[in-house]
């Protein structure tokens, strides 16, 4: 296999650049994907025969908590490709996807939270899919307190790499959560016994929405990570061209 | 249009699960924004520092 690409990715200056020709892209795909999936969720979507129109919630919350593991699953991977290989750019990557998933492990608690006042009479159950994401939520947290904490770049990275990796234990907790214990959540939204377990009416906007969400923080990861780049290149030569040639 | 609003009474869950949504997108594409720009105009003061000394 030829891993050419994945060295080319590495050079600061090549990511900054490949991403600012990305990023319009992400960004109109995520509108169009967006704006369809609205349609679809709130004006086409008939009401469910059992929650009536409270579950137009899930078409928010759903691509939300789908964003919140992935951008951890981003994260870690990243976190680890920049601690074996020691690259920069990873590192950078890493750092530039915490907030954006601390924003929406946030988002699909709360929006979880109003969904879960009508249907199942309360805002919080100590459920193990909702303590589990609230960890996901605390593992944020935790991974960018950590990083403010040490002023020392290369030394951030590292500990918060660790960090990062450690946590990852709690992805399949937070998917298989459904499964492994009594919850009062719904089983998994998408599949059931490898079918879809909603029809397409349903379907079809959910799963705009999501790659709405995933293209969204594509582009929101690759301007923080430009950024990013910026801060911990400030010295180097290249960023005066890049800058200039007003990339 | 009152009817579509008013989902089925469920409004006051609705609503503001997409608004809180929206609120999140848009923070973080104006975080994004003013994060890569701050670090651009950092670039630029230090080449144009750097180009002055030289």
């Amino acid at each position: 296999m030829n891993w050419v690409w994945f060295h080319r990715l590495g050079s600061p200056p090549h990511f900054f650049r490949i991403a600012g020709r990305m990023i319009p892209w992400f960004a109109w795909l995520a509108a169009i994907t967006g704006i369809a999936g609205l349609i679809g969720g709130l004006g086409l979507a008939p009401p469910d025969y059992q929650q009536g129109e409270g579950y137009r919630i899930i078409f928010v919350h759903v691509p939300a908590a789908v964003l919140s593991t992935t951008a951890y699953a981003v994260m870690a991977s990243a976190a680890a490709v920049g601690l074996i290989w020691r690259m920069n750019v990873a590192h950078a990557v890493a750092a530039s996807s915490a907030a954006v998933g601390a924003w929406f492990t946030f988002v699909a608690l709360a929006t979880g939270s109003l969904w879960g006042r009508p249907m199942w009479g309360t805002y919080w159950e100590w459920d193990p899919r909702l303590v589990s994401e609230l960890v996901l939520l605390f593992l944020y947290l935790g991974y960018m307190g950590l990083r403010s904490a040490i002023d020392d770049t290369a030394r951030a990275d590292r500990a918060s790499a660790v960090l990062a990796l450690v946590g990852v234990i709690n992805l399949p907790i937070i998917h298989y959560s459904v499964d492994w214990w009594n919850s009062l959540h719904q089983g998994h939204t998408l599949l059931k016994f490898g079918k879809a377990s909603m029809p397409p009416s349903m379907l079809v906007p959910l799963l705009l929405m999501m790659l709405a969400f995933t293209l969204y923080f594509g582009a929101i990861l690759l301007v923080r990570a430009r950024g990013e780049i910026l801060r911990r290149e400030r010295n180097a030569r290249w960023i005066g061209e890049a800058i200039g040639a007003g990339s | 249009m009152m009817h579509w609003l008013y989902m089925g009474g469920y409004w006051p869950y609705v609503w503001p699960s997409y608004l809180l949504t929206l609120f999140a997108v848009t923070l973080n594409i104006y975080l994004a924004r003013r994060s890569l720009s701050a670090a651009k105009s950092e670039a630029r003061r230090r080449a144009q520092a750097q180009r002055s000394e030289a």
